[in-house]
C-alpha cells in the first residue's frame, strides 16, 4: 500500500444527500473480477445515459472536474450496502479523499481500508466547501488537517490505528495476525 | 469496579468477545463466532489469502451460500447455470464453489436443500444464537440480532480479516435504545414499525450505535417479526439491531439443527437468560415508539427514511434539492397521496420479509383474487426450506392461482443481481428495504411495503391499503 500523509488537490462538489452505495457502484457491477478498472462504473447511472454517452450536465463529466482527488459531498455519504466495491471504485477513479458532515459506518471502514480518507468537517467549513467548488484543498493526514488556499481549515478525526497504517501503508491483517496467540488463549476460553 | 457496573446487552456480548482490549492508538480485536458468506463480497477476500498464502482459521465457523447473483428459476446442477444466468454471475457462483472447496468450508449451495438467503438460513439452522458476534459481508446482517446476537456487516478486506484469524477490529460502538410500546393493529406489521422508525430517526439517526429494541411490544413480536425490525436497522444508520432473547427465542431455536442438544441445550438456555441489559443500565440515546397508533407504512422516495402513513401525502420538499430530486425521480408530487397510484410490479421476497409469516400475510390477501391486470407480482421464498414449507401448506397453489410468479430463493429483485429486475421507469411495491434510485434495476422506482400492503396493491393495481381486505 502506497503511504499517504499529506496531498492537495481542487475539490468536485457534489452536495447530494444520502449518497448510497448503490449510486456509487450499482449492483449489477458487483460482479467485476478485479478492483482494477472498476472507476469506470462509478456513479454509472448517473454518469452516462440511456446509449451509455456521458451525461454532459453531471458533474463529474465537466472540464472542471477532470483530475480532482478530493470530493465534497452531502450529508451520510456512502449508506445503504456494505459493498466495498464503492470505496474501489472512488480509489480506482483517482479520489483520495471524501469530505462531508458525516458518513455511513460501513462505508467510512472500507474506506480506511483503501487508503480513501473520509474526512467530517464541521457544518459551517462544509457549506463553504459546497459554495466554493474547485477551490484547492490540502489534507494532512499527520495532522489530521484540512486546509483550503484561502486560510479555512479544520481539523478531522481519523480513527488512530488507520491513520497510522495510512501513514506507512501497513495492512491492516498484520496486526492481527500478530495476535496469534492471544486469539488461541480466547478460543481456548471458549 | 468497573465488572460490577450494570450492563447493556450489547456490552455484555461485546466483553465476552474482546481477545485483546482497545487502547487509543488500536481497535479491539473481537472474537466472531460465526461468519456468513455469500457469493458477492468474498471473491477478492479469497484472492487475498491466496495470494498471501494464509488459510482459513477455523472453516467450521465459517457458513456458505449463495443467494445474491443466483437465479431464482430452478436448476438441476450447475452445469445448467450457463443456460439462466449471464456470464458474471455465473461464474461468481463457480468462483464461489470452488474457493469453498480449496478452503474446506462447506457450502450450502444448489445441491442442498437449506440454501438461501444467508441471512434466512442462519437462523432457519439455528446456527444463529444467542450471545454470538457474526458478521457477514452484507449490510443486513443486522437481522441476526433478533435473537440476541451481535451481528453487522462487514466490507471485503474485513471479511478477509475474518476469514484468516476469526477476529475483527473494532472500535466499541455506542448504544441506542428504543422503546416500542403498545400493540399492532390489523393490517400493520413488524415491516410498518421499522419504516415508522427509519422515519423518525433518519437514514442516519443510528451511525455509530448498536440499537436495542426494548418495550412492551416486544414479548408479542414473533421473532420473524424480530428480524423483520432488525433487518432494516442499517437502514436507520446503525451498526445492529438486537432484542434480548426470551422464551420465544428458545422455543424457536430448540431442534434447530446446529443447536446444542440434550443437557448441553438446557445449559445454553440457562447463559442466554442472562443476555438481557441490567436494569439500571444506561444507554447514549433513547427514542420512544408509539405502535399503537401505527398505520400501514409507505416510502415515497428514494431513501427508506422517505416514509408515510399510506392514507397520508407526499410531504412538501421545503427548497431541500436532495428532497426534491428523490420526488422527481419518483414522479410523485408533495400535498398528493400515493393511495391509487398505478404500479407495475409487486416483489414480495428479501431478507426483510420472505419468511414462512411473511408469505402467509399475502396469501392470505391473494387467495380467491387475481393479481390486477398489467401487474407482475413475483414471490419468492428467502430459503429453500421456507419454500418446500410453503409448498406444504399450499400457500404455492395461492399464489399461482392469482398469478403471481413463484420462484426458487435468493436475493432476487431486491438488488436485480440475478437477472430479476424492475424495468426502466416501472413502479414496484416491494417488501424488500432499499428504495435507492436504480437498486431494483436501472431506472426502477420503489415503494418499500410490508407483504400486506404489496399483496393488497399486487390486487388493486394500484398503492392499496391492506386494511380494506379485513381483519388481517
Ligand atoms: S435480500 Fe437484498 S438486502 Fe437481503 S441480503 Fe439479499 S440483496 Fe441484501
Amino acid at each position: 500500500m502506497e503511504k499517504i500523509i499529506k496531498f492537495s488537490s481542487k475539490t468536485v462538489v457534489m452536495a447530494n444527500e444520502d449518497v448510497d452505495t448503490d449510486q456509487i457502484i450499482p449492483a449489477r457491477f458487483l460482479t467485476l473480477p478485479s478492483k482494477e478498472g472498476i472507476g469506470e462504473c462509478l456513479f454509472y447511472d448517473w454518469r452516462f445515459d440511456e446509449s451509455g454517452q456521458p451525461n454532459k450536465d453531471f458533474i463529474l463529466n465537466k472540464e472542471e472536474s477532470q483530475n480532482c482527488s478530493v470530493l465534497v459531498a452531502g450529508n451520510n455519504f456512502g449508506c445503504g450496502s456494505s459493498r466495498e466495491h464503492a470505496p474501489w471504485a472512488l480509489v480506482d477513479y483517482g479520489f483520495k479523499a471524501i469530505v462531508s458532515t458525516s458518513f455511513a459506518d460501513i462505508f467510512k471502514n472500507n474506506s480506511l481500508k483503501n487508503g480513501l480518507i473520509p474526512i467530517t468537517v464541521p457544518k459551517e467549513m462544509h457549506n463553504w466547501l459546497i459554495n466554493n467548488p474547485g477551490v484547492e484543498v490540502m489534507i494532512d493526514l499527520e495532522n489530521t488537517l484540512i486546509q483550503t488556499q484561502h486560510g479555512h481549515q479544520s481539523s478531522f478525526p481519523v480513527e488512530s490505528f488507520s491513520r497510522y497504517c495510512l501513514m506507512n501503508g501497513i495492512d491492516q491483517l498484520g496486526y492481527i495476525l500478530s495476535q496469534e496467540s492471544e486469539i488461541t488463549k480466547h478460543e481456548n476460553k471458549i | 469496579m468497573l465488572n460490577n457496573s450494570p450492563k447493556t446487552l450489547f456490552e455484555k456480548i461485546w466483553d465476552q468477545h474482546v481477545v485483546v482490549p482497545e487502547t487509543e492508538d488500536t481497535p479491539a480485536i473481537l472474537y466472531i463466532d460465526l461468519h456468513l458468506i455469500h457469493e458477492v463480497t468474498t471473491p477478492q477476500a479469497f484472492t487475498q489469502l491466496k495470494e498471501s498464502n494464509l488459510r482459513v482459521r477455523t472453516p467450521e465457523k465459517v457458513l456458505a451460500t449463495m443467494d445474491h447473483s443466483t437465479p431464482t428459476v430452478p436448476i438441476k446442477t450447475i452445469k445448467d447455470l450457463d443456460l439462466v444466468a449471464e456470464s458474471g454471475p455465473a461464474e461468481q457462483i463457480r468462483d464461489m464453489i470452488k474457493n469453498c472447496q480449496d478452503f474446506g468450508i462447506e457450502l450450502y449451495g444448489f445441491d442442498s436443500d437449506r440454501r438461501g438467503i444467508v441471512h434466512v438460513i442462519g437462523p432457519e439452522l439455528g446456527a444463529t444464537q444467542p450471545g454470538r458476534t457474526m458478521v457477514c459481508g452484507d449490510s443486513h446482517t443486522s437481522t441476526h440480532g433478533a435473537f440476541g446476537a451481535l451481528a453487522f456487516g462487514i466490507g471485503t478486506t474485513e471479511v478477509a480479516h475474518v476469514l484468516a484469524t476469526q477476529c475483527l477490529l473494532q472500535r466499541k460502538p455506542k448504544t441506542l435504545a428504543i422503546n416500542l410500546n403498545g400493540n399492532l393493529n390489523n393490517g400493520v406489521s413488524a415491516k410498518d414499525i421499522i419504516l415508522k422508525i427509519i422515519g423518525t430517526i433518519g437514514v442516519d439517526g443510528g451511525t455509530g450505535h448498536v440499537i436495542e429494541y426494548r418495550g412492551d411490544t416486544v414479548s408479542s413480536l414473533s421473532l420473524e417479526e424480530r428480524m423483520t425490525i432488525c433487518n432494516m436497522s442499517i437502514e436507520g444508520g446503525a451498526r445492529a439491531g438486537m432484542f434480548a432473547p426470551d422464551d420465544a427465542t428458545f422455543e424457536y431455536l430448540e431442534g434447530r439443527p446446529m443447536v446444542p442438544k440434550g443437557d448441553d441445550w438446557h445449559e445454553a438456555v440457562e447463559k442466554w437468560k442472562q443476555l438481557v441489559s441490567d436494569k439500571d443500565s444506561v444507554f447514549d440515546k433513547e427514542v420512544d415508539i408509539d405502535v399503537d397508533s401505527l398505520k400501514p407504512m409507505v416510502t415515497f422516495g428514494t431513501n427508506p427514511g422517505m416514509v408515510m402513513p399510506i392514507d397520508s401525502e407526499v410531504p412538501d420538499h421545503e427548497g431541500n434539492q436532495s428532497f426534491k430530486q428523490a420526488l422527481d425521480y419518483m414522479k410523485v408530487e408533495s400535498g398528493k397521496p400515493l393511495l391509487q397510484k398505478p404500479i407495475d410490479v409487486v416483489f414480495i421476497g428479501s431478507c426483510t420479509n420472505s419468511r414462512l409469516s411473511d408469505l402467509k400475510d399475502a396469501a392470505e390477501i391473494l387467495e380467491g383474487r387475481k393479481v390486477a391486470d398489467g401487474v407482475r407480482a413475483m414471490i419468492v421464498p428467502g430459503s429453500q426450506a421456507v419454500k418446500a414449507e410453503a409448498e406444504t401448506i399450499g400457500l404455492d397453489k395461492i399464489f399461482l392461482q392469482s398469478g403471481a410468479e413463484w420462484r426458487e430463493s435468493g436475493c432476487s429483485m431486491c438488488l436485480g443481481m440475478n437477472g430479476d429486475t424492475v424495468g426502466n421507469g416501472q413502479l414496484a411495491v416491494s417488501t424488500s428495504n432499499r428504495n435507492f434510485e436504480g437498486r431494483q434495476g436501472k431506472g426502477s422506482r420503489t415503494i418499500l411495503a410490508s407483504p400486506k400492503t404489496a399483496a393488497a396493491s399486487a390486487i388493486s393495481g394500484f398503492v392499496q391499503d391492506p386494511r380494506i381486505f379485513g381483519n388481517n
